[in-house]
């Protein structure tokens, strides 16, 4: 997960009654024709499939990566499968909150001189993304790291650029951006935007 | 979790469950090519031993090591305890140097308690063994390793990994655990006992009557005199050490006697189910409570016991230090 200011599974609150407004930015269908469009765009850039190995980062990286990895093998006509990537042990702001529950990292191959694609849900203030570099650089030296997201909704804290976007999505730091997957949240997958309506700033 | 770690039965399920998943994350982190992780970097971690002990204090050590914190080591012989220094001193030196974690083992039954107690130390205490009294982290490490054997095959919740870490989210529910010898000296004993039943296991103890505690009634366990009734049904068998050092040799007429009767030799291990496994919480005696035979087959997972340790001590320092401590969340 991103930072804490993006965390969709704010203590994981299923049907919270909330005055706040949420506005659905994108559906099922999108998210799917973003996915296929990243996917095309990961294999484009690095021509082909056999160096790249797809990192997600708990939680929803994980079920994005399985799903950009199994379409990619639909497009190379082989299978392919997709790691996931724990960071948590690399954050800046374990000191922040109590200690926090581990996610599973494990890898599908060799991150040696390979080219890693991380996959990531919301980027924000690109801190996972610093902690997700440091956790990497112990598993091994890729050849290239490349991150892609579902969502980037700016306010970036570090200079850390997504190259892969499934949608820019402007938003004020008072808005949470809610990312929901069939895989992580037994619900349809959608992307809304949470948050207090500043006065028709919309 | 609460803020020390005294006794195995401060930990609920839900608790000694997570302790468990997190220790089955970071053993993954042995076999990596940096075995180290940055989490308690800046952290100081004590290790404060008033009794001999090698393997654990060396797996302390090493999980606070893999961990990024700094470690002191403490031992009673050669320092200022041996010229009469109190516990209470000792403890206001290792604040003043700013502990953020202390590991105590000490031949008073109660003496981490009253560590934790007495506000003598800000930092968490970790109990490591404390006379007769305890040794959560053992319990814990004991339970790591049956889950990892006993659960691995069960339908794993969704979403589980595989593997060596089987066993995920899960307790050691409906398993039978049978722990045989000095239960009355046996810290590990009763720290198994407790966290055992709390994941749900039904653990039986064995021993010679002289061997089991008073009170021995009220443990959430059942006992018994005799091994040879207890081998069938069992799906993990823990052998304890017979502590001559804490006995005047006057419990059992020889020991002779007792490993006939209390010790686990290849024809008692040939009773056990199938998928048994055989543990003991070192060191051993060899040809007492357990043969050679035994203790290097393959039911034996006495080694493995040791790497989980260091696991299981890791996944308690961090969950205990590796958060926000109280200090800094007044700050």
């Amino acid at each position: 997960m991103a930072t804490p200011d993006n965390v969709p599974d704010a203590a994981a609150d299923p049907v919270r009654p909330t005055a706040d407004p949420v506005r659905t930015v994108l559906d099922a269908g999108e998210i799917s024709r973003a996915l296929t469009r990243i996917t095309h765009e990961i294999l484009e850039r690095n021509h082909g499939s056999a160096e790249v190995v797809l990192l997600g980062i708990p939680k929803r990286g994980v079920p994005l990566a399985r799903r950009i990895a199994r379409r990619m093998g639909e497009v190379e006509g082989r299978e392919i499968r997709s790691g996931a990537l724990d960071v948590t042990m690399y954050r800046d702001d374990l000191r922040l909150k109590p200690a926090r529950a581990l996610e599973h990292t494990e890898t599908p191959d060799d991150v040696d001189d390979k080219i890693v694609v991380l996959v990531d849900d919301v980027l924000m203030s690109g801190r996972t993304i610093r902690a997700a570099l440091d956790a990497l650089g112990e598993l091994g030296r890729p050849r290239a790291v490349q991150l892609a997201v579902l969502i980037d909704r700016g306010h970036r804290e570090l200079p850390i650029r997504a190259d892969f976007v499934g949608k820019n999505l402007p938003t004020a730091l008072t808005e949470k951006v809610r990312v929901r997957l069939g895989e992580s949240d037994d619900t349809e997958d959608a992307v809304a935007i949470v948050g207090p309506a500043t006065g028709g700033a919309a | 979790m609460k803020k020390h770690l005294l006794s195995a039965g401060d930990l609920t399920r839900d608790d000694a469950v997570r302790v468990l998943d997190t220790a089955a994350e970071l053993l993954g982190v042995a076999q990596r090519p940096i075995k180290k992780l940055p989490t308690l970097r800046g952290r100081t971690v004590v290790n404060l031993f008033f009794e001999d002990s090698t393997r654990t204090r060396i797996s302390f050590e090493a999980a606070a090591k893999r961990l990024s914190a700094d470690v002191i080591n403490f031992s009673a012989k050669g320092s200022s305890v041996s010229k009469g220094e109190s516990l209470k001193d000792t403890a206001l030196t290792l604040q003043a140097m700013g502990a953020d974690a202390v590991v105590i083992r000490h031949h008073f039954s109660g003496a981490p308690h009253r560590l934790a107690a007495a506000g003598w130390t800000n930092g968490a205490v970790v109990n490591a063994g404390d006379g007769t009294h305890e040794h959560p982290t053992q319990a814990l490490l004991d339970a790591f390793t049956m889950r990892s054997h006993l659960m691995a095959d069960a339908a794993p919740e969704p979403g589980a990994p595989a593997g060596p870490s089987g066993g995920m989210g899960r307790d050691l529910a409906g398993k039978n655990i049978t722990i045989v010898g000095d239960v009355l000296h046996s810290r590990v004993a009763r720290s198994n006992a407790l966290l055992l039943h709390t994941l749900g296991a039904n653990v039986t103890l064995v021993a010679p009557p002289t061997l089991l505690p008073v009170g021995i009634d009220t443990w959430p366990v059942e006992t018994s005199y005799s091994l040879d009734d207890s081998l069938e049904k069992a799906d993990a068998v823990m052998m304890l050490r017979v502590q001559h050092e804490r006995m005047n040799a006057s419990y059992f007429p020889s020991a002779r006697e007792y490993s006939r009767r209390y010790g686990l030799d290849t024809t008692r291990m040939n009773r056990l189910p199938d998928h048994a496994i055989v543990l003991h919480p070192g060191p051993m005696n060899r040809g007492m409570e357990i043969t050679a035979d035994v203790a290097d087959s393959g039911r034996s997972v006495i080694v493995e016991q040791v790497t989980n340790g260091v696991a299981v001590r890791m996944a308690v320092l961090y969950l205990l230090v590796g958060g926000s401590t109280n200090d800094e969340g007044e700050a």
